[in-house]
């Protein structure tokens, strides 16, 4: 553990920290663009020079090692301005087309100009050097060869993380430039994280070019809602619109990589959602109000166990919910229901991708989840059984799962249900057929936890309210709950988690505190 | 004097292995493959060989960084790019003296307990590459090279690996990537290659000349060996004289000699009987020296006094007549050209220095454009992870600092006195 100054600052760091990472642990900056935490040290952008005594010239402090005794400063004229020196020189060749480029706001060359440069140009600008414009290299991702600044974490990215090496550097000195091999388009499933990684505007994503400009996006840390691997991530909206995905640093799940499946996810909050309660009866749908739609459909669940036992109605639950909203519906399916008709189900049709780094098969965020909480997939075949006997009079399903099958061997079972609720945000063959659709709050409209794969408990937050009259899951089932005279006197998921941590083993202990931003891994260590 | 490289080189056949061996080669292996290897670092360390690469490195002391332990095979990496422009030696050592230079690799193998070898040899020294070839393959038949070195248990493979035309790659970690057969980028150091080398492995990189005087020293001592130098400069070294001077060539001399011997008693002075104008001492990249400053001896430390090195040995003479814009420019078009592109102030400053002396030549040179390239090359120097930015700027500085009217007078007339012609 050695002990250093910078800046006049005494610090100890653990053995093998750099300057430039012992720095930003106490909050100095050193401005860097070929640095990145997950990528091997490259140490050729030279903007992170600073003085360290003992050394005639300026070193790299992303490639320097911390010693005893070692005196950095990082405030001097002379680093000051070798850094402007450095950031004249990389500044030479860009276009300056800042007003059409999609980093801008967000952009290492902008920022680091405000802070650092400021100088006026000292180049002539028929002397520049201009390099091809707008390349569709493959994946998401399209390439402005001009705005580069060559600082290679794109092409260690390909080198390091994927292992594809589709692009590498061409040519040399002032006509250097980064590309793909003729004909060789980028062809992993991670290609979005090079957009997130090029400090500049080299590398953008083609989904998100030309949608918003990102100083108008606010951003709610969440978790990706494509898998069960949790990938953390900041979900970026406009109003009550997402615009993009980009991950969020956790070293126990992902890094601060995304795939590019996870990063398209968020356009199901944005598209065909349901919006408003519906009650179909006689082939009537009747948009209704929640109070409602909500008592119509619990009087058809107490009139359904009235006339057939409690076997006589079934609760499908999702895998796509929280597990304080799985926790009520486990309740509600047990204590208020009593019916042994429970279940969920994390199979996705066809051969859903996978991969050993990040891609998880199971396609729901909260399958694990859903187990810890007691729904089977014995459950819920139990429950598909007794549908095609004609046994179930009253049907809750939540989310899309079972609607995947609706059109499939499930679809003509459905029609054996009298009463099929559902509890879900997007429209789909469930919520054609459904008797009451209850819209529900997307990912991105509520709070709560899932449980990944690995058993991880991880926080997700809202960013917006939920759009048009759609609801947290956590009132639709209280709702219900209370309908149905449970009683219960809830005030948002984190006394559900509250509770739900004090009733169930795995959970125990843990707090939304406690939890913080990597997460716990449930019934594990405390 | 005495001569320890070029003795034979007159010798058309001393490049064949019979001839060399009639002339006493190969005597200086068989004596160091009975000695114990310890001895011959230690000798060579009394020799004071610097690397005459051009950085002036102790070969001795650079050896002794090689890790003690041995559980990890270690490579020696001949560098045979001699691609600094003005420099000619090696290229003369590989064409006269093939087998000095594989002799010089298989004692320095044996002393660094050293089992594979490369010699990463200029791509356009097709004609030295062949035959480098020719004499490894006699080597081999004659079990100089191989297994079982002269039946002394010892095995060593050579291999030539041919450069594919950059400059960069005579930087030594920029080489060794090019050996793996990846772009030819220098490395950042830590780690440095004696620990972390060619394909991962604990690698020494020495040049030509400083292997090749290798036997020399085994055979006669490194004290005498020493003793032909000057204090901290042992032996000779290889002087390549270029330019409009009467005798140009490669003279091997003490490091003792005057520049301004090696000049006018060694090459014949100028041409024509014309005036010096210049004196790049060191190949390209060092600074340059004006006429009144070459009474100065050929050693790393008197050269370093006034602000120059001996560098990789090649003298440039520049005459009277010469405009030193259009040299200047000519030389900052080639480091523009073959910076590798890794860093950005080698990147963007050898371009941009070069766009600015080349306007000031053609007579566009704008007020302010001396002090803007000044200040260019401050943010470039030692700012970069090999010294590629550094050997642009040293020329550049130097030449407008000792020759500063000239180039005031090409911005004040806005164009060439000298016509824009050598």
């Amino acid at each position: 553990m050695p002990t250093f100054l910078i800046n006049g600052v005494s610090t100890t760091v653990p053995e093998g920290t750099t300057i430039l990472e012992a720095a930003g642990q106490i909050g100095i900056e050193i401005p860097h663009y070929c640095y990145h935490p997950k990528l091997s040290i490259a140490g050729n952008c030279r903007m992170c020079l600073v003085e360290v005594e003992k050394f005639p010239k300026l070193q790299i402090s992303c490639n320097t090692v911390v010693t005893e005794g070692m005196v950095v400063r990082t405030d001097t004229e002379k680093v000051r301005k070798a850094v402007t020196g450095v950031l004249e020189l990389m500044l030479l060749h860009h276009p300056i087309d800042c007003p059409i480029c999609d980093q801008a706001g967000e952009c290492g060359l902008q920022n680091y100009y405000m802070k650092f440069g400021l100088h006026k140009s000292r180049y002539a600008l028929e002397d520049k050097v201009h390099k091809k414009k707008v390349q569709d290299i493959g994946g998401q991702i399209v390439l402005d060869a001009e705005r580069c600044i060559l600082c290679s974490r794109c092409v260690r990215f390909l080198r390091e993380v994927t292992g594809t090496c589709e692009m590498e550097f061409f040519s040399r000195g002032d006509h250097s430039e980064i590309s793909i091999f003729p004909g060789r388009p980028l062809r992993n499933d991670y290609t979005g994280n090079l957009a997130d990684i090029c400090p500049v505007g080299a590398l953008t994503n083609k989904d998100f070019r030309f949608k918003c400009r990102v100083w108008f996006l606010k951003s709610a840390d969440s978790i990706c809602p494509g898998c069960s691997n949790g990938c953390n991530i900041h979900a970026d909206f406009k109003g009550d619109i997402l615009y993009r995905f980009r991950p969020r640093r956790n070293d126990a799940v992902n890094q601060t990589w995304l795939c590019d499946f996870g990063r398209l996810e968020y356009k199901k909050a944005n598209e065909d959602r349901l919006l408003t309660p519906v009650i179909r009866e006689g082939g009537q749908s009747v948009a209704a109000d929640w109070d409602a739609a909500l008592f119509a459909t619990s009087l058809k669940f107490r009139e359904a166990v009235e006339a057939g036992g409690p076997e006589s109605v079934a609760v499908i639950a999702s895998p796509q919910s929280s597990n304080e909203e799985l926790f009520l519906v486990r309740k509600l399916a047990k204590e208020v229901l009593r019916t042994p008709n429970y279940g969920f189900s994390s199979r996705t049709p066809g051969r859903p991708a996978s991969d050993d780094f990040l891609i998880k098969a199971d396609k729901n965020p909260n399958s694990k989840g859903a187990m810890l909480f007691g729904f089977t997939e014995e459950g819920f075949d139990r429950t598909v059984r007794a549908i095609s006997e004609r046994k179930i009079r009253a049907l809750l399903v939540f989310g899309n799962v079972l609607a995947d099958f609706a059109e499939g061997e499930i679809g003509p079972l459905l029609s054996n249900v009298p009463f099929i609720a559902h509890v879900g945000t997007n429209n789909g063959a469930l919520s054609r057929a459904a008797h009451a659709v209850l819209p529900s709050a997307s990912f991105a409209e509520r709070g709560g936890t899932f449980t990944n794969f690995a058993g991880r408990v991880q926080r997700f937050r809202p960013g917006f309210p939920p759009r048009g009259k759609a609801r947290n899951d956590i009132g639709i089932v209280a709702g219900m709950a209370n309908l149905l005279g449970a009683g219960w006197t809830l005030a948002g998921e984190a006394s559900v988690f509250q509770a739900l941590s004090a009733s169930e083993a795995p959970f125990s202990g843990m707090s939304y505190e406690s939890l913080g931003d990597p997460g716990q891994v449930a019934g594990g260590p405390k | 004097m005495e001569t320890v490289l070029t003795t034979h080189f007159a010798d058309e056949q001393y490049r064949r292995v019979d001839r060399y061996l009639e002339l006493g080669g190969y005597e200086a292996l068989r004596k160091a493959l009975s000695t114990p290897k310890e001895q011959i670092v230690e000798e060579v360390k009394k020799a004071n060989l610097r690397g005459r690469g051009g950085a002036g490195f102790p070969a001795g002391v650079k050896w002794g960084f090689l890790p003690k332990d041995l559980s990890r095979p270690r490579v020696l990496v001949v560098n045979a790019d001699e691609g600094e422009p003005g420099t000619f030696k090696d290229r003369q050592i590989m064409a006269k003296a093939p087998h000095l230079l594989l002799e010089g690799i298989a004692i320095a193998s044996y002393a660094m307990t050293i089992h594979v070898s490369y010699i990463y040899i200029r791509g356009e020294f097709v004609r030295e590459a062949k035959i480098l070839e020719d004499a490894i393959a006699e080597a081999y038949a004659k079990g100089f090279l191989g297994k079982n070195l002269l039946g002394s248990g010892f095995d060593l493979d050579v291999t030539v690996h041919r450069g594919a035309g950059a400059y960069i790659c005579g930087e030594e970690t920029s080489l060794l990537n090019s050996l793996e057969g990846k772009r030819g980028w220098p490395r950042i150091k830590p780690p440095f290659p004696a620990s972390v080398g060619a394909f991962g492995l604990p690698t020494i990189v020495n040049n030509v000349e400083t292997i090749a005087d290798v036997p020399w020293i085994v055979a006669n001592g490194g004290e005498k060996f020493a003793s032909l130098g000057v204090e901290k400069n042992g032996g000779t070294r290889l002087i390549g004289v270029s330019g409009p001077v009467n005798r140009p060539g490669v003279y091997e001399l003490s490091a003792g000699v005057l520049l301004r011997e090696v000049i006018y008693t060694h090459a014949g002075g100028l041409k024509d009987g014309k005036a010096l104008k210049a004196v790049i001492p060191g190949g390209s990249s060092t600074p340059v020296l004006r006429p009144d400053e070459i009474d100065v001896t050929f050693d790393i430390e008197s050269m370093g006094k006034i602000g120059t090195m001996p560098g990789s040995g090649g003298v440039i003479v520049i005459a009277e007549g010469t405009c030193m814009v259009r040299a200047l420019s000519v030389l900052m078009k080639f480091y523009a050209h073959e910076s590798c592109g890794q860093c950005t102030p080698c990147r963007e400053g050898t371009g941009w220095l070069a766009k600015v002396v080349g306007r000031i030549e053609n007579g566009q040179g704008r007020e302010g454009d001396l002090e803007l390239v000044l200040d260019v090359c401050d943010n470039m120097m030692g700012r970069t992870i090999c010294p590629l930015a550094d050997a642009a700027v040293m020329p550049a500085q130097s030449f407008i600092w000792k020759f500063r009217e000239e180039f005031d007078r090409h911005i004040r007339d806005q164009k060439c006195p000298f016509g824009n012609r050598f």
